[in-house]
């Protein structure tokens, strides 16, 4: 069995961010790239299950949509243990044009599972995954918080309000997943970095797709009120302040 | 024309997210001068249903069917997609929930329908369709143009006041075209009870590292049940297992919009403020004078939380009596 793991190259959680062009672009400059966080989670599930001789997964590639400035972050995910890596050269649109993009390049290939982190931690689609899944009429599972085998099966816990429910479905399908999928994302070691400068990297032409949406411009939140402080040894102070000035009890 | 709303059911039953996207569909509808067609998948008796015109809905179309009683993302999208249709809705609605979020994209594919997450208000234009919301987990809004003729959106929970809005019940029934087969196999479901889940929680009370360990957590549940409150705490608490997974609110974790939120211990990081900063008001209990979460709160006290915590809850408990 072959996995397919989508990965998005993304700005780090500590970036200041900030917008350029009369706020309509995001500014990269001096921006740190790192792999989105859920699609790092997704890929280290992969690989546990890789790891593991008793299950049927042989292979994990890892997959991405954008310019060359990405490579860093698909050798990052190979050094992690991906054994090859797509890149599909072009700037990544909106969500329908790059789930539009990873579908053409998977369509044409045999992994019988597809795992999406559930959102990036840039745009916050959550959209990509499901998208993806459509676009190649697959069954899909969203919140997907834990996956196993039970022999070819396989077997996913998805959140549902209030808990989780156990369910299982044919393969080929997508999942997408969040945080509980694995317990903490891979750091790659020495050996790892040293290794994947000699896995492939496969460049894949864009294919013509067309977008649905676009965002105009971008604003950053008003500042906000400083905190009102409270002495410790009043904290009869503070339930009055709630229930009469912020009226929120 | 229409905009259509899905309002998810639970065993049977509507719950205020529900009647938050019917207003808010309701107020998206008057814009455009259309009606409101609330759809529900699933058993629902009759005046639980009529619930839904309180807020705004002038119909209410049920599908009921054997194979929607449990969620196969493709059948769900399919029956949406055939009510869409059929009811030539412009807008889409759908909450920002797991299930929302697991239909809404699959809905805008089958569609050609631009899809908008997240938001938490109505377009700021509806000819061009443009619509803010937040990005960079919450660090920078903007505004999307959805540029097609039918629209997706979802809703952020806990974001959109609900206004009531009487309209004449009307019902009809949808008999969608041969479904499938559903993919997905249910093969149990474990459901927690009685406890107020942190989506649907009005006030929230949560931890930090700053609580030392997992058997302090007593007077946070304590408080918890005095303010009919969920419970929540930070990423190093869930990662040390002191609390589930669950719990675990910040970027990673539950994106949570309350209009209280109670931080005890809790030092703020950029990750954590992600997945609180929309709360409406935050108080934050820490013995740092420079934590970051006092840039984030509203109101501060500089102090141990474990110290803070039993005098708070006697303080509540004598304002509930």
């Amino acid at each position: 069995m072959k996995i397919l793991v989508c990965v998005g190259n993304v700005p780090d959680t500590t970036t200041k961010v900030r917008f350029a062009e009369k706020n309509t672009k995001f500014d990269t400059n001096g921006v740190q790239w790192v792999i989105n966080p859920w699609d790092e989670l997704a890929l280290t599930r992969a690989l546990e299950l890789k790891e593991d001789s008793s299950n049927p997964v042989v292979h994990v590639t890892v997959a991405t949509v954008g310019r060359a400035g990405a490579e860093p972050t698909m050798r990052k995910a190979l050094a992690i243990g991906a054994d090859d890596a797509i890149r599909i050269d072009t700037d990544p649109e909106d969500s329908s044009f790059v789930a539009y993009q990873l579908a053409e390049v998977i369509k044409n290939e045999d992994y019988q599972l597809v795992l999406c982190g559930i959102e990036s931690s840039d745009y916050n689609g959550a959209a990509v995954g499901g998208m993806l899944s459509e676009y190649l009429d697959l069954p899909s599972v969203s919140a997907v918080t834990g996956m196993t085998f039970e022999g070819a099966d396989i077997i996913l816990s998805r959140e549902i309000d209030g808990g989780i429910e156990e369910v299982s479905l044919p393969a080929p399908f997508v999942a997408v997943v969040q945080k509980g999928i694995a317990k903490e994302p891979r750091i790659p070691a020495m050996r790892g970095i040293m290794m994947a400068r000699k896995k492939p990297l496969k460049v894949v032409e864009v294919a013509e797709a067309e977008t649905l949406t676009n965002m105009t411009e971008f604003e950053m939140p008003k500042p906000k009120p400083p905190c009102k402080m409270i002495e410790a040894e009043n904290v009869a102070e503070l339930v009055d302040l709630l229930q009469n000035e912020a009226k929120v009890l | 024309m229409a905009v259509l709303v899905y309002t998810e059911n639970w065993d049977g039953a509507f719950k205020k997210q529900s009647f938050e996207l019917v207003s808010y569909a309701n107020a998206i509808a008057e814009m455009l001068n259309v009606p409101v067609i609330a759809l529900s998948i699933g058993e629902v008796k009759e005046e639980e249903l009529l619930k839904l015109s309180n807020y705004g809905a002038d119909k209410v179309l049920k599908v009921e069917n054997d194979q929607v009683n449990t969620l196969d993302n493709q059948i769900f999208t399919q029956v949406i997609g055939e009510a869409v249709a059929n009811e030539n809705a412009s807008v889409v609605i759908l909450a920002h929930s797991n299930t929302g979020k697991a239909l809404a994209p699959r809905l805008s594919v089958r569609l050609k329908a631009g899809l908008a997450t997240g938001v938490n208000q109505v377009p700021v234009t509806v000819e061009p369709f443009v619509i803010r919301k937040k990005v960079f987990s919450g660090k920078a809004f903007t505004h999307v143009n959805v540029k097609t003729p039918v629209k997706v959106l979802t809703l952020a929970q806990n974001s959109f006041e609900l206004v009531e809005n009487k309209k004449e019940f009307n019902t009809e029934s949808l008999s969608p075209a041969a479904l499938p087969k559903a993919a997905t196999e249910v093969r149990s479901t474990n459901k927690q009870t009685g406890k107020i889940l942190l989506a649907d929680a009005e006030i929230v009370v949560s931890g930090g590292r700053g609580m030392r360990g997992k058997e302090n957590w007593d007077p946070i549940e304590e408080l918890a049940e005095i303010l009919k409150a969920g419970t929540a705490c930070s990423r190093p608490v869930s990662d040390e297992g002191w609390r589930p997974h669950s719990e675990h609110t910040g970027q990673t974790g539950k994106i949570i919009a309350p209009n209280l939120y109670f931080a005890f211990g809790i030092s703020g990081a950029i990750q954590h403020l992600a997945g609180v900063s929309s709360s409406k008001c935050i108080v934050a209990v820490n013995t740092d004078p420079d934590a970051p979460i006092f840039e984030a709160a509203d109101y501060g006290i500089i102090g141990d939380a474990q110290k803070v915590l039993p005098e708070l809850v006697s303080a509540f408990k004598k304002m509930k009596s």
